[in-house]
C-alpha cells in the first residue's frame, strides 16, 4: 500500500475539502479593499497540502472550490477552480520537509519558512499565471481585466494562506508528541 | 450564520430518473459546448433548452432564489469590470465601429461592445441552469459512483462522498465554535486591523481544525478495520444501471456539442459570430 494514498490521506482529503467548502462559502473576512473579501479557506488548503501532501492539497482546494461554486453560482468557474487546486498543489511541495517534523511535534522557523516559500510560489503561479491564462483560453476574457483580478487575488490569498496556514501548522504540531519527550521520574 | 443552500429532493421526473453518470456526462458536454462558443444564436438555444429542462425537472423558484441573487451580482460585476477595463473590446473583435454615444474620453458605447457584452452575459447565464439542474436532481451518494463511472479512481470518489457527507457536520461545528468564541468576546468586525482579523479567525479555525483532525482519525481507523482499499476495484450500492433513456440523453447532448463545433469551424470560422459584416 502506497503511503501517499493511505486511508488516512483519503479521509483527510474528504474532510479537508468539506472544511474548505464551508469556509469558502460562508466565512468571508472583509478586507481593506472595498467589495472584496479575504478567503480564509486558502489557509486550510495550504495546511492540508503541507501535512498530507500535494495531491491531497490539490483535491481539497479543487473539490472544495468547485462544490462551493456549484451551490452558490450553480456552475463552477473552472479556470479559478483549477487555479485554487494548483496553488495548494505547489504549497504541498514542502510536504516532505514539513510533514515528518510536524508529526513529531516540531514546527520551527525552517519549517515555517519552507511552508511560506512554497505557498507564496504556489499562490503566485495560480493567480498570476494559471487563472488569467485559463480565463483567456477557456472563457475568452479580455486580457487586462483578468491580470488585474489575478494580482489582487494573489496579494490577499498569499497573506491569508501564509499567516493562517502558519498558525494552524504551529497549533497542530503542538498537539503531537515528539520522540523522547518522556523523562524518567526520580 | 444561516445556512441557505440547495436541497436535493426525490421527485419522479424524467431527469430525476436519469442515472447520475449520464447527467454528469450531459452537464460536462453542454458546458463544454457553451465554453467553446460566442455565438449568441447557439447560446439562446441552450438557454431555452435548459429552461425547458427546468420545467421538466419541476424545480421551484424558491429552491434557487439565493443562487440567482449571487449569480446576478456576479454577472453584473463582471459586466461592469469588462466595460471599465476594455470599453472597446467588441470593436477589436468584430473589426467595425458603430458608435452610439460617448460617455467620457475613451469610454464610448458602441454596438459592437454592447453585442459582445450581451453575448457574454447570456453565455454565463446559460451555463448556470445546467449546473443547478444537475445538483438539484442528483442524489449525493450517487454522484460519487457516477464519477467513478467516468474513470475517476474510486479512492478519490470515496473522499468526495465523505466531503458531501460531512459538509453539514462541519457547518454545525463551525457554528458551535464561533458562538463559543463570541461569548468569550472575540469580535470580527471591520474595526480591527487586518492582521488582527486574520488572527481572530485563527481562534475559530484552530479548534475547528482539531475537531476535524480527530474525526479524520476515527473515520480512517474505522475504514481500515473494514478493509478499505484492499482491492483495485469496488462496487457502489447507489449506482443505477444505464438504460435507453440515459443513452438517448447523452446522444442528444453530444449532438448539441457537435452542432456548436460545426457552427464555430464551418459557419463562423472563429469563436465569435459576427453580424456586423
Amino acid at each position: 500500500m502506497n503511503s501517499k494514498f493511505s486511508t488516512k490521506s483519503i479521509v483527510a482529503t474528504g474532510l479537508g475539502a468539506a472544511l474548505f467548502w464551508v469556509l469558502f462559502t460562508y466565512v468571508k473576512v472583509p478586507s481593506p479593499v472595498p467589495e472584496t473579501n479575504l478567503q480564509v479557506a486558502y489557509g486550510i488548503s495550504a495546511f492540508f497540502a503541507a501535512v498530507f501532501g500535494p495531491v491531497a492539497g490539490f483535491l481539497v482546494a479543487f473539490v472544495g472550490h468547485a462544490l462551493s461554486d456549484f451551490i452558490s453560482y450553480g456552475s463552477p468557474w473552472w479556470s479559478w477552480v483549477v487555479a485554487s487546486g494548483i496553488s495548494a498543489l505547489v504549497a504541498g511541495f514542502c510536504f516532505s520537509k514539513v510533514a515528518p517534523r510536524v508529526e513529531e511535534g516540531i514546527c520551527g522557523t525552517s519549517e515555517l519558512v519552507s511552508f511560506a516559500l512554497w505557498t507564496v510560489i504556489g499562490t503566485a503561479l495560480a493567480w498570476l499565471l494559471v487563472a488569467p491564462v485559463l480565463d483567456i483560453v477557456m472563457y475568452s476574457e479580455p486580457v487586462s481585466t483578468v491580470f488585474a483580478q489575478g494580482l489582487m487575488a494573489f496579494v490577499m490569498d498569499a497573506i491569508v494562506s501564509v499567516v493562517l496556514g502558519g498558525i494552524l501548522l504551529k497549533a497542530y504540531a503542538a498537539t503531537k508528541t515528539g520522540k523522547g519527550t518522556l523523562s524518567k521520574e526520580n | 450564520m444561516k445556512i441557505k443552500t440547495f436541497s436535493y429532493s426525490q421527485l419522479d421526473t424524467f431527469i430525476h430518473k436519469l442515472s447520475g453518470l449520464s447527467k454528469l456526462v450531459c452537464f460536462l458536454l453542454l458546458t463544454t459546448s457553451i465554453m467553446l462558443t460566442y455565438d449568441i444564436r447557439y447560446i439562446i438555444g441552450i438557454l431555452i433548452f435548459s429552461y425547458i429542462m427546468f420545467i421538466i425537472a419541476k424545480i421551484q423558484f424558491k429552491q434557487i432564489k439565493m443562487m440567482l441573487y449571487y449569480v446576478g451580482a456576479f454577472l453584473l460585476f463582471n459586466f461592469i469590470i469588462t466595460y471599465l477595463f476594455e470599453p472597446e473590446y467588441g470593436v477589436k473583435i468584430y473589426g467595425t465601429k458603430h458608435i452610439l454615444f460617448t460617455l467620457i474620453g475613451r469610454y464610448t458605447v458602441t454596438q459592437e461592445q454592447l453585442f459582445y457584452q450581451i453575448t457574454k452575459f447570456l453565455k454565463y447565464l446559460s451555463v448556470i441552469p445546467l449546473g443547478i439542474i444537475f445538483i438539484l436532481t442528483t442524489n449525493p451518494s450517487e454522484f460519487a459512483s457516477s464519477l467513478n463511472g467516468i474513470g475517476v479512481p474510486y479512492k478519490i470518489c470515496t473522499s468526495l462522498s465523505l466531503t458531501l457527507r460531512y459538509f453539514p457536520d462541519v457547518v454545525n461545528d463551525y457554528n458551535t465554535i464561533s458562538l463559543a468564541q463570541q461569548a468569550r468576546g472575540i469580535e470580527m468586525s471591520k474595526k480591527a486591523k487586518l492582521i488582527d482579523r486574520i488572527k481572530r479567525i485563527g481562534s475559530i479555525l484552530v479548534p475547528l481544525l482539531m475537531t476535524t483532525m480527530d474525526r479524520i482519525e476515527v473515520i480512517s481507523n474505522g475504514m481500515d478495520l473494514r478493509g478499505f482499499g484492499k482491492h483495485n476495484k469496488r462496487t457502489w450500492y447507489s449506482r443505477k444501471p444505464l438504460n435507453i433513456r440515459d443513452y438517448l440523453s447523452m446522444l442528444i447532448c453530444l449532438l448539441l456539442l457537435l452542432i456548436s463545433l460545426y457552427i464555430r469551424f464551418k459557419i463562423n470560422h472563429s469563436i465569435y459570430y459576427n453580424p456586423f459584416i
